[in-house]
């Protein structure tokens, strides 16, 4: 299975019955084709909609309903728009469950760098920090290295989003969580070992009891 | 620029004020008359849903340079606000994101404009507060980032936050998907985005009507701006 599917379908299964979620461009954004039909999540755009609902058929998109990403989405029945204050406010005032989101870099406290690299690329954190902050649980699902180079680090080198927000960490080799105590590896991707994974970590790993 | 002098200009574009109510609709030639070199120029639009397509162009054509515009985003190279940015005519963006028009990168980087960046949640609150009387805001968005740098810190309650100070401009320009001529605003679906704030917060606030209807035209039971924070209309339907 290609990476981005496989963290995509494992995200869906942390999403619960009734939960408002709010899910980032890219493969984050995928995780909305896996969501088991028996369970009902509200999708909500940042800029300014519950009920986000798939892209529409070619021919019948309306340009004023789009996504954050500025591409056509449409909305479910039941759906509701709203402006820039009131979304920021159901952001940051704790009215989203979980936030999925990609990263640069996650660090085994929970600290995030996923909008800037200094000299290179500053497209701007645009809701990011608001997500991270205000959301009831943020889980990064990205691809546990980028190039060769370790994502999953000690401490972030790059800008920082927020300190010490990350909930939990879904790559193509396994499922993380971040804990008081550190960041713990609760499950194994098929045909991947644990020696594995920390060969791709740069973070201390606590290794479940129980791993999966 | 006054209240006052926004609407002294109205009556200097010669507009037809007949009777008591003041008529609100000007021409898009006469956007030169209220946006000038060296303002400060809140746009609404999100990735260019909801920006003021046919007053951006007439700015282009206008040339109106030096601006300081204060947006979500500069959409992209050829869709909306972008394209004012391609043509070089801001000296300073306030934005929340930059990243879908690499021109606006490229001006950054070569310190032709100064970019500000602010959390998208952020950027709405201290608008919000500069419409809204209020002396700043207090969010937690940004602790532990450079977005905190030179801001004061305060707790409340045992919880830290930033101090975000209020932010208003000199002229507002927004989208209507239908206005009345006294100036009521209906936004449609994600189209209202930033708009509502900044109809609060310029000293001049100038809508794009996709539709003008005569006074009483919109329930107002579905007004989403109220016509006092209007100053000008401009026919986007014609």
């Amino acid at each position: 299975m290609d990476p981005k599917e496989f963290i995509a379908r494992r995200v869906a299964k942390e999403l619960k019955d009734g939960d408002v979620v709010n899910l980032g461009i890219g493969l984050p954004t995928m995780v909305a084709n896996y969501i088991p039909d028996d369970i009902e999540i509200t999708l909500q755009s940042e800029n300014g909609f519950v009920g986000l609902g798939p892209a529409p058929e070619k021919g019948k998109e309306d340009k004023y309903i789009a996504n954050a990403g500025g591409q056509p989405v449409t909305i479910k029945t039941g759906g509701a728009f709203f402006d820039s204050a009131a979304s920021f406010g159901i952001i940051r005032g704790g009215h989203v469950d979980v936030t999925v989101l990609g990263s640069l870099q996650v660090a085994q406290n929970g600290d995030l760098a996923n909008w800037m690299v200094p000299g290179k690329m500053v497209p701007g954190m645009g809701g990011a920090m608001d997500l991270v902050v205000g959301a009831k649980k943020v889980i990064i699902a990205m691809t546990h290295t980028a190039r060769g180079e370790k994502k999953i680090l000690k401490k972030c080198t790059l800008p920082l989003t927020a300190k010490g927000q990350v909930n939990m960490i879904v790559t193509e080799m396994g499922v993380m969580e971040v804990t008081p105590e550190g960041l713990l590896l609760k499950e194994l991707a098929p045909d991947v070992t644990v020696d594995d994974v920390i060969a791709a970590t740069e973070a201390d790993l606590i290794i479940a009891d129980h791993l999966k | 620029m006054e209240k006052e002098s926004c609407r002294k200009m109205l009556k200097m574009t010669g507009s037809n004020s007949g009777g008591r109510m003041k008529d609100k609709v000007i021409p898009l030639g006469s956007i030169g008359d209220f946006v000038k070199d060296g303002m400060t120029v809140m746009v609404g639009g999100f990735m260019g849903v909801g920006n003021p397509h046919k007053i951006i162009d007439e700015l282009i054509r206008l040339n109106i340079r030096n601006l300081t515009i204060i947006c979500n985003d500069t959409a992209f190279v050829d869709i909306g606000l972008g394209k004012l940015i391609v043509n070089k005519q801001a000296k300073k963006i306030i934005a929340s994101h930059i990243g879908t028009n690499k021109e606006t990168g490229n001006q950054m980087t070569s310190g032709e404009t100064e970019v500000v960046l602010i959390p998208q949640g952020t950027l709405a609150e201290q608008i919000r507060a500069g419409g809204n009387g209020l002396g700043g805001v207090l969010t937690p968005v940004g602790l532990g980032t450079v977005v905190e740098e030179g801001k004061r810190k305060i707790e409340v309650n045992g919880k830290e936050y930033l101090l975000e100070l209020p932010m208003r401009a000199d002229v507002a320009l927004l989208y209507g998907e239908i206005v009345d001529r006294k100036g009521n605003i209906q936004y449609y679906a994600s189209a209202q985005n930033f708009s509502t704030v900044m109809a609060t917060a310029a000293d001049c606030v100038i809508v794009e009507a996709g539709k003008l209807v005569e006074t009483g035209g919109i329930d107002p039971n579905h007004v989403d701006t109220p016509h006092i924070f209007v100053d000008h209309i401009i026919d986007g339907g014609v």
